[in-house]
């Protein structure tokens, strides 16, 4: 418990930044057209594709002796890779047939 | 980490907040996704090379940046990975039929899961063998348990929503597959928090508690319905989100922070939306496992029967070349026949035969909120001939002839006045309400989420049987006739 308290009180701006995004998210997404959830979705997936940022942390700090951490990080970033250019690339697809209007 | 990266982080963050928020606006939405894919560059490129470290040279402490002291070696593997996931990621997004949408979104998201478990597995074991002094505290372990956890789960039940909406999975319900699934989740977190009281190091227990998470996404997607998916892959979508934002956490760092908690909330919010679209509480969706027919929708089957009224394709092109009002409903069905042209041919005709043609599209018409209006804009329909289903719906008594192809379940009248249906008060597109209701289908199987749709059997409906394109493009030929 002790250990919770003293959690909160030195990641006190991080729980501030936490708390404040999910009001942002939920105002960001509230009263649109569902037209757009689609692309909306899929656009959203792709953000969610930052954790690649992590994988290449996670990659730069690796023992180079250490093959096992090596290979899982090297897929870590493949598959955080692929959500990041796949989602951005298949949204930018769908909007782009949006914009043919006549 | 140096001033010049956080500034960036700085940027990415506003960067996803702003590209959001254009993405809800259909004139900004294209340039919105833009402005975000740029920011994530951008955080990438930094991280790669304007991280620091804090080193002692020659008893000074000192810091230089990061890629002076990490093995080139390193940087290679890094490199090749961001090019080999790019060409891969960009290849299955260009490639992708637009009505496989659906299921593309949900692998790579399962794909974002799989990497954020893999990253706590990594900063687990780093942690293996270290000395209690400087072992990470619980707090860090909570944080890589969680991302392991909800990383395995995000990527099997997104795979399983995968193959389910490919059509490669049935649904797989065992006996009480809801209190086999509330035990075994129970059983992860209280597992997950042995580990971290027992404050153990030992790699044997993490791999149960990965395998187990696991198969727990697969057994949470497996019951759940295909009619319910989209709203599960959103939800699905949600939870990486989540994920990122505790690898973020772990890290110190902002902005995988906000943008996982972003999407995190924002994706929640879209599910409800989703949900209140098809008229389900989430509840319902996550352990009422609908969508493959259950009782109600057998009970249904008795009730309705009857005759039906077949039409062939000239008798249906004279009705419409007559008309002055007709109304399109496309579904699915639509779509996986690849009739999107011929339908805009088709109402290209009619309107220069003077009738005035116009789309219904209700809001999970296809496979996902929306993805009709993406389906239909890339046959060239014009965006103002697709009314939504508000809109719509007061018009139909004003409307002569309504054509409904591939779609079903959106117009089933049973969503007004069967209580006993499992869609009993979903929002429809009121099409009896026309005075003509012309229906294509391949057959008389039921729809997508297995319900019979009496619909078929009222007196003013005619039957059009065949393959949506086949039909349709006789139709366009019996018109040009004309």
């Amino acid at each position: 418990m002790n250990e919770l308290l003293e959690f909160i009180k030195s990641n006190l701006d991080l729980l501030y930044i936490l708390i404040l995004a999910i009001f942002i998210g939920v105002e960001l997404i509230k009263n649109v057209p569902t037209v757009l959830h689609t692309p909306l979705m899929s656009g959203a997936n792709a953000l969610s594709g930052v954790v690649i940022v992590g994988a290449i942390i996670v990659m730069l700090q690796s023992d180079p002796n250490n093959y096992l951490s090596l290979a899982l990080g090297f897929v870590a970033v493949v598959l955080g890779i692929i959500n990041v250019v796949g989602g951005f690339a298949v949204t930018d697809r769908m909007l782009q047939m949006f914009k043919k209007k006549k | 980490m140096s001033i010049a990266l956080s500034i960036i982080y700085l940027i990415t963050t506003v960067t996803f907040v702003i590209g959001l928020k254009m993405l809800g606006h259909p004139e900004t939405a294209k340039k919105g996704n833009l402005i975000s894919g740029t920011g994530m560059v951008l955080a990438i490129i930094g991280t790669l090379f304007l991280q620091t470290k804090d080193v002692v040279i020659d008893g000074i402490a000192q810091t230089v940046p990061l890629y002076q002291t990490v093995p080139l070696i390193i940087y290679i593997l890094i490199i090749a990975a961001i090019t080999l996931g790019s060409i891969i990621g960009w290849f299955l997004a260009m490639k992708v039929k637009m009505t496989k949408m659906p299921e593309l979104v949900s692998l790579f998201n399962g794909f974002g899961g799989g990497s954020a478990l893999l990253i706590g597995l990594i900063e687990f074991s780093k942690n293996v063998g270290i000395d209690d002094v400087n072992k990470a505290s619980s707090s860090i372990v909570i944080t890589i348990l969680a991302a392991i956890i909800i990383g395995s789960i995000t990527l099997t039940g997104s795979i399983v929503a995968w193959a389910k909406l490919n059509g490669s999975m049935n649904d797989l319900r065992l006996p009480n597959y809801n209190l086999i699934n509330n035990i075994l989740f129970l059983a992860l977190v209280a597992f997950g928090a042995y580990i971290v009281v027992m404050n153990t190091d030992s790699l044997v227990l993490i791999y149960i508690l990965l395998i187990a998470s696991l198969i727990y996404g697969y057994l949470f997607v497996a019951p759940i319905g295909g009619a319910d998916m989209p709203v599960v892959i959103s939800l699905l979508n949600s939870l990486t989100g989540i994920a990122a934002a505790i690898t973020g956490i772990l890290y110190g760092n902002m902005v995988m922070l906000v943008g996982g908690i972003l999407v995190g909330s924002a994706g929640l919010i879209l599910t409800f939306a989703m949900c209140k679209a098809m008229n389900r509480s989430l509840g319902s969706v996550v352990f009422g496992a609908f969508g493959g027919g259950g009782d109600a929708a057998m009970a249904t089957v008795g009730k309705t029967g009857g005759n039906i009224k077949k039409t062939s394709a000239s008798d249906a092109a004279v009705m419409m070349n007559y008309s002055t009002n007709v109304v399109i409903v496309p579904g699915y069905g639509l779509a996986v026949a690849q009739a999107q042209h011929v339908i805009h041919e088709l109402e290209e005709l009619l309107t220069k035969k003077g009738v005035n043609v116009k789309y219904a599209i209700h809001p999970v018409a296809g496979r996902m909120p929306g993805h009709m209006n993406v389906l239909l804009a890339e046959a060239n329909v014009s965006y103002d001939k697709l009314i939504e289903m508000d809109d719509i719906n007061p018009q139909f008594p004003n409307t002569d002839v309504v054509l409904v192809v591939g779609a079903n379940d959106v117009v089933n009248p049973a969503a007004h006045n069967d209580p006993s249906s499992p869609i009993y008060g979903m929002p429809i597109l009121d099409v009896e309400n026309a005075k003509h209701i012309i229906v294509n289908k391949r057959s008389m199987n039921p729809g997508y989420a297995g319900i019979e749709n009496e619909l078929f059997f009222n007196q003013k409906t005619s039957m059009l049987f065949g393959d949506a394109k086949s039909a349709l493009t006789e139709l366009v030929s019996e018109l040009k006739n004309m």
